[in-house]
């Protein structure tokens, strides 16, 4: 398999310097976005939509349809999502530190898209030093004229603003980051009426595109639509960043062509088990996303479609591989106690029904479950997810609180034995397998 | 107005208003969907989620809440589907989660949305068998509401009123998640002048009231519906009482008034009709002794007295001050009493502080308070009406807030509005009519441009107690000069005073807004006999009589002029050697402790009648039990006085008073009590239509020029005060701001002023030591003294003013 690096080239080549401005400009950096500045909205929303780009921040929305999208009135900001928070996902971290003159040429190519003059990019307080690597390559921006006033010797002015998370996994969510970006707690807005393409960031039209999405728009124009789309599978166009962690030889970040079978990836990209262990399943995208086994998922395709369809999500990237060592019971707690403690509390369903299955599995993992708890925990799932259909039917705001309820689903659908050995047994099966190991 | 759009909810079309929330929409049809956090006076949140419901979308049926979502064309709604039910029931198995269920001791039970919603849509028990949240509780978030965070189900309408309808931000949400809470911030309590709401509109138990927690299950109450007297816009309330005892009020939506909101006196200020100190027999004063005496002998005294002073020197020898803290046919009924058994014009229901009496009663293009929802600028030139006039605070600010309309506020520091005012002027006080003329001038094009836009409500009132009372009426004056289309509110604030002066209680008015002169006079003598044409003397000069010897009997009914009048010293001196005083009231008080003779009246809640509001509006009051001992209504009392003095008045309830009101009195013409009673309940304005009563054009009036001096005071009165019906009121009281007087910091640090400490403060009226607070809210060169305030010195109207930091 040949792997046609693009985000990651730079950084491969040049690994101790792919941060700095002379080095982006010494490898063909900032020569498309005045190139942008010398076309339209139109021809640019066009190129980007012929592209077949889709959203690289979880739920995978074409870019150009979004851009489209974006109510006339004016001033429209543009908020670059740098948030990643995802558990299991750390693709923007490496994007961001290792090559922020590429998001940066990205984000003035969409500001110039969507007749943006100020433009912001929401880090994840946890980031420190992908904040400095990006506030320094803005600067040195600046210094050049590339953003400020008259960027490139046009007339066009376009200023960005950094600005730190403090810690909250809802401001991911595109509505909750623009609140927390204007000083208010980080609550999904509702949507109805708050889309954030006609009333965003200071009730203006906003578009929010994830890093490693406006990261891709130099090479649309340098390459052009059509070979972009080109790369990787018809349906699901270009490269993506993948970050594979868990039980694996070769964790990391990986950028690959969409499209090709599970089983490459863990197998051959990330090296395979640890320990040549047995694969007991792996979440294929993010935290919120329902697990696959291998029995079922390995063969199948990465893309979009063939994903969803199969019952879950690409989402962030985010791939975490889990051996024969592994108590499901315990990974769906810990998933679940993750989304609890990070539900927002504006929503019943999330606020309540996320901590009372969070309480539900730790019941069964220190051996107090009862034959009921599944059923239990199926309808309280149901009642924050009614159907438990995917994608869901939410009960809520966000799809935090239905995010939460993946793990149940899977533990339904292909680990009922294990909860039920948890419940007669009294105690974790694992727990003695995995102190003997 | 656009086309109304068709929706259909459960297989029944319905039309609806475009753009309003399905919620609503599907209420008014008549199907009810179930709901915590959604409130018509608020905007929607989505919170909750229990008014999910169905709606069929090309991609087939979508759940969505109710409250969040406009009504579209077409739209088809179901609200009775498995999935919706499916969710009805998850949300209240998720609310009662951790729900403490104390129903049994919790002031809601009986009357709990989640109570009443878990029997109606919830699943019937649950299986939540882990350990529930814990909080401590209560916890005070001021001195008025507790919280129960336990109880909690964090819909957010307490937040939401404190934010977005009365504009003080101070209790929010803290933490996140499964931990979130309300709370307030550290050093910050909830103490908003409308906390009260938050309790009401809780659909738990977790806000609580000290005046009524524990006090009473709801099905033990009995209620009637009524108007809250301490507010002239007369917000709509119901009175709740268990066992002949005055347990709250609450607020009742009234679309022309209140909205269903209420400030926090006329919430919990029913406190002092319970009052241990209230009179219950009448006392007459023997020798300096208050002494118990029967009503017959009390009524044989004071006719006796009216004979002898009548027959000696005519109705010129009497003198009645009050009248408007009682009903309209009270006040009827003292009108009468005065033209036609004391044979005098010397009646005054306003405790000189207030306006024009024709101004106030009959200005030509009299607003409506719902005026401002519809104008395009407000003017707001006088009190701070956050302190006085709480509806229209918060009706002004609603208007600025949400409906885009421009608010102009002039005032002499800052007001609770000047965070949604458009242009905010301050001037000193004594130098209204300076700015005045400024803006007459062009000096002010901002106010200029927004006073000739469109529709203009000018509501103006004192703003302090220098202005004098000629201010207002100027500024009236200037804005019906400046704008194309201008709506007057001028503003009064005691009691039922709008409908005291329609009642003819002023020196230079006769019932039904008729002024005194040969033609009103005639009229009324086909129903009174012959009445006096002189016009009589306004309260100051009726006080200056009593002093002269000129009025030798004064009736007191309700009032207490020491306390009251801005400059007092001529009611002091008055009453120290007037030669025979009556008062009626409900309490002792610095006025009537002296009097000769003293009658126990009824209060609010303990009769039936109407009253008037700021805008002419008419409504029914009512009473929920009688009063305590032998009190008994105003007109009563009057009606046996005059029977004995010889000139009976003819009046035998109140029913029959409104009745011969709406006959003798022409703005009154077709208002009936079943009318109101039934039909009419947010009330009914007067005139209905074109009556004969006067149309009062303001006129711009010479004032005094601004002072020279480099202190000025700024003397206003505040929402809790040392009024003796704040006196009786345990939980407010407590709230006034007491003797103090506000320094800028600059001020301040020039005379050596240390916050708490004292300072002496001198006009040329009165003197009196204060305690200072540093305040940058008012301006550098301006001193400011809330008015009658528990141990504060009264310091008369004139703005100049000395100001010496005590011990230097």
């Amino acid at each position: 398999m040949t792997t046609p690096l693009v985000l990651t080239r730079r950084m491969t080549e040049h690994p101790t310097d792919s941060h700095t401005i002379e080095r982006y400009e010494a490898t063909g950096g900032y020569q498309q976005a005045p190139r942008a500045l010398g076309m339209t909205r139109d021809e640019l929303v066009a190129m980007v939509k012929g592209s077949g780009l889709l959203g690289r921040g979880g739920a995978a929305f074409s870019t150009g349809l979004k851009w489209s999208l974006l109510a006339p009135a004016r001033p429209a900001y543009l908020v670059i999502n740098a948030d990643e928070s995802e558990p299991g996902t750390f693709k923007d971290r490496q994007l961001l530190e290792r090559d922020p003159h590429q998001m940066l040429e990205g984000a003035i190519i969409a500001a110039v898209a969507n007749e943006v003059h100020h433009a912001f990019i929401y880090i994840r307080g946890e980031y420190p030093k992908p904040a400095r690597r990006v506030q320094a390559a803005i600067d040195a921006a600046y210094a050049k004229g590339y953003l400020g006033q008259g960027i490139f010797g046009t007339g066009y002015d376009l200023e960005v603003t950094v600005h730190l998370g403090a810690g909250a996994y809802i401001c991911g969510e595109e509505t909750a980051l623009i609140n927390s970006l204007e000083g208010l707690r980080g609550e999904p807005r509702l949507k109805p009426p708050y889309f954030p393409a006609v009333k965003g960031l200071y009730m203006q039209p906003t578009i929010v595109n994830n890093v490693e999405t406006v990261s891709d728009l130099p090479y649309i124009l340098e390459m052009g639509a059509e070979a972009y789309a080109g790369l990787g599978h018809p349906l699901d166009t270009g490269t993506f960043m993948t970050s594979i962690s868990g039980h694996v030889n070769r964790p990391g970040n990986y950028e690959l062509p969409h499209g090709i079978p599970w089983g490459e990836l863990i197998y051959e990209v990330a090296g395979g088990i640890r320990g040549d262990r047995e694969l007991k399943a792996w979440i294929p995208g993010g935290a919120s996303a329902p697990w696959f086994v291998p029995g079922v998922h390995l063969d199948q395709q990465i893309t979009k479609d063939v994903c969803v369809e199969a019952g879950s999500m690409l989402g962030s990237g985010a791939v975490i591989v889990m051996d024969e060592t592994t108590c499901m019971i315990r990974a769906a707690e810990r998933i679940v106690r993750f989304f609890a403690h990070e539900s927002c509390g504006q929503c019943t369903p999330c606020r309540e029904g996320t901590t009372w299955l969070e309480m539900v599995l730790h019941r069964i993992e220190t051996g107090q479950g009862r034959q009921v708890d599944l059923d239990l925990m199926l309808d309280v799932s149901d009642g924050i997810s009614i159907g438990l259909a995917w994608p869901p039917k939410m009960t809520t705001i966000c799809p935090l609180g239905p995010s939460a309820v993946s793990p149940i689903i899977s533990l339904r659908d292909y680990f009922r034995d294990e909860v039920m050995e948890h419940v007669e047994l009294g105690a974790c099966p694992l727990e003695r397998a995995e102190a003997v190991a | 107005m656009t086309d109304p759009v068709k929706i259909t909810v459960d297989g029944k079309p319905m039309e609806a208003t475009a753009g309003e929330m399905l919620i609503k929409a599907a209420q008014d049809g008549g199907t009810y969907i179930p709901r915590f956090c959604w409130h018509e006076r608020m905007n929607p949140v989505g919170m909750c989620r229990m008014c999910l419901v169905e709606v069929d979308t090309p991609r087939g049926p979508m759940i969505i809440t109710a409250c969040t979502n406009p009504v579209a064309e077409g739209m088809v709604v179901d609200t009775q589907s498995d999935t919706v039910k499916k969710a009805q029931e998850a949300i209240l198995e998720f609310l009662l989660a951790n729900h403490p269920l104390d129903c049994p001791i919790c002031d809601k039970g009986g009357e709990c949305p989640l109570q009443d919603q878990a029997m109606s849509h919830g699943p019937g028990e649950s299986r939540f068998v882990e350990i529930k949240r814990n909080f401590e509780k209560p916890i005070p978030v001021s001195d008025l509401v507790l919280l129960d965070r336990e109880r909690c189900i964090l819909c957010a309408r307490c937040t939401r009123f404190s934010d977005e309808i009365s504009g003080d931000p101070l209790i929010e949400f803290m933490e996140r998640g499964n931990v979130t809470e309300v709370n307030t911030f550290p050093d910050h309590p909830f103490s908003s002048y409308f906390s009260g709401n938050t309790v009401q509109i809780c659909p738990v138990g977790a806000l609580t009231a000290k005046p009524y927690r524990f006090r009473a299950r709801p099905w033990d109450l009995t209620m009637v519906e009524s108007s809250s007297l301490h507010d002239t816009a007369h917000p709509r309330i119901s009175i709740h009482a268990s066992q002949n005892q005055i347990l709250r009020f609450l607020g009742v939506d009234n679309d022309a008034t209140n909205h269903g909101w209420l400030s926090d006196k006329d919430r919990f200020g029913f406190q002092y009709i319970e009052s241990e100190e209230r009179l219950t027999s009448p006392l007459v004063n023997r020798g300096g002794e208050l002494v118990e005496v029967t009503w017959n002998e009390a009524l044989d005294i004071v006719a006796n007295r009216i004979e002898l002073i009548r027959d000696e020197d005519g109705g010129g020898a009497f003198g009645v001050i009050g009248g408007a803290r009682g009903t309209n046919e009270d006040a009827y009924a003292l009108s009468k009493f005065a033209l036609v058994v004391l044979e005098t014009n010397n009646v005054d229901a306003r405790v000189g502080d207030d306006l024009a009496s024709h101004f106030l009663a009959a200005t030509v293009d009299r607003a409506l308070i719902s005026d401002l929802d519809d104008a395009d600028t407000i003017l707001v030139w006088g009190p701070d009406l956050k302190e006085e006039h709480p509806t229209l605070y918060l009706r002004a600010r609603r208007a600025a807030q949400e409906l885009g309309v421009t608010l102009i506020v002039v005032h002499p520091r800052a007001t609770g509005l000047d965070d949604r005012a458009t242009h905010k002027l301050t001037y000193r006080p004594g130098g209204g009519f300076a700015l005045l003329d400024d803006i007459a001038k062009g000096e002010h094009p901002e106010v200029s441009q927004a006073l000739a836009a469109g529709k203009v409500v000018a509501i103006v009132g004192q703003a302090c107690h220098a202005d004098g009372p000629k201010l207002a009426e100027s500024v009236a004056a200037l804005a019906r000069n400046k704008a194309s289309s201008v709506r007057i509110l001028p503003l009064a604030r005691r009691g039922n005073i709008y409908g005291a002066l329609d009642m003819g209680l002023a020196p230079d008015l006769l019932p039904g807004r008729v002024a005194i002169d040969v033609m009103g006079c005639a009229n009324l003598s086909q129903s009174w006999g012959e009445i006096s044409r002189t016009p009589g003397r306004d309260t100051r000069r009726i006080l200056e009589g009593v002093e002269a010897g000129e009025v030798r009997c004064l009736f007191l009914v309700g009032a207490d002029p020491v306390r009251d009048l801005p400059n007092p010293k001529v009611a002091v001196e008055g009453l120290e050697v007037a030669e025979y005083v009556v008062s009626i009231d409900l309490f002792l008080n610095d006025s009537n402790r002296s009097a000769d003779l003293i009658l126990p009246a009824s209060a609010f809640a303990e009769k039936e009648g109407t009253v008037t509001n700021l805008e002419g509006r008419v409504q029914k009051v009512n009473a929920i039990r009688p009063g305590p001992g032998q009190s008994r209504p105003d007109w009563s009392i009057l009606a046996d006085i005059a029977e004995r003095a010889g000139r009976p008045l003819g009046l035998a309830a109140p029913e029959t008073i409104a009745k011969e009101i709406s006959e003798v009195a022409p703005a009154y013409t077709g208002i009936t009590w079943d009318h109101l009673e039934w039909e009419q309940r947010d009330g009914a304005v007067v005139p209905l239509s074109g009556s004969p009563s006067i149309r009062h054009i303001p006129v711009a009036l010479a004032g005094p020029r601004a002072p020279r001096a480099a202190l000025t005071l700024h003397v206003a009165r505040t929402m809790y005060d040392d009024g003796v019906l704040m006196r009786q009121s345990p939980s407010l009281h407590p709230l006034a701001p007491g003797a103090v007087a506000h320094l800028n910091p600059i001020d301040a640090r020039k005379l050596g002023a240390q916050p708490g400490n004292p300072v002496h403060v001198v006009t040329k009226q009165g003197e009196g030591e204060f305690s200072v607070v540093i305040d940058e809210h008012t301006p550098a060169g301006v001193v400011y003294v809330p008015f009658n305030q528990p141990g504060g010195a009264s310091l008369g109207t004139d703005p100049v003013v000395r100001v010496k930091a005590v011990g230097k």
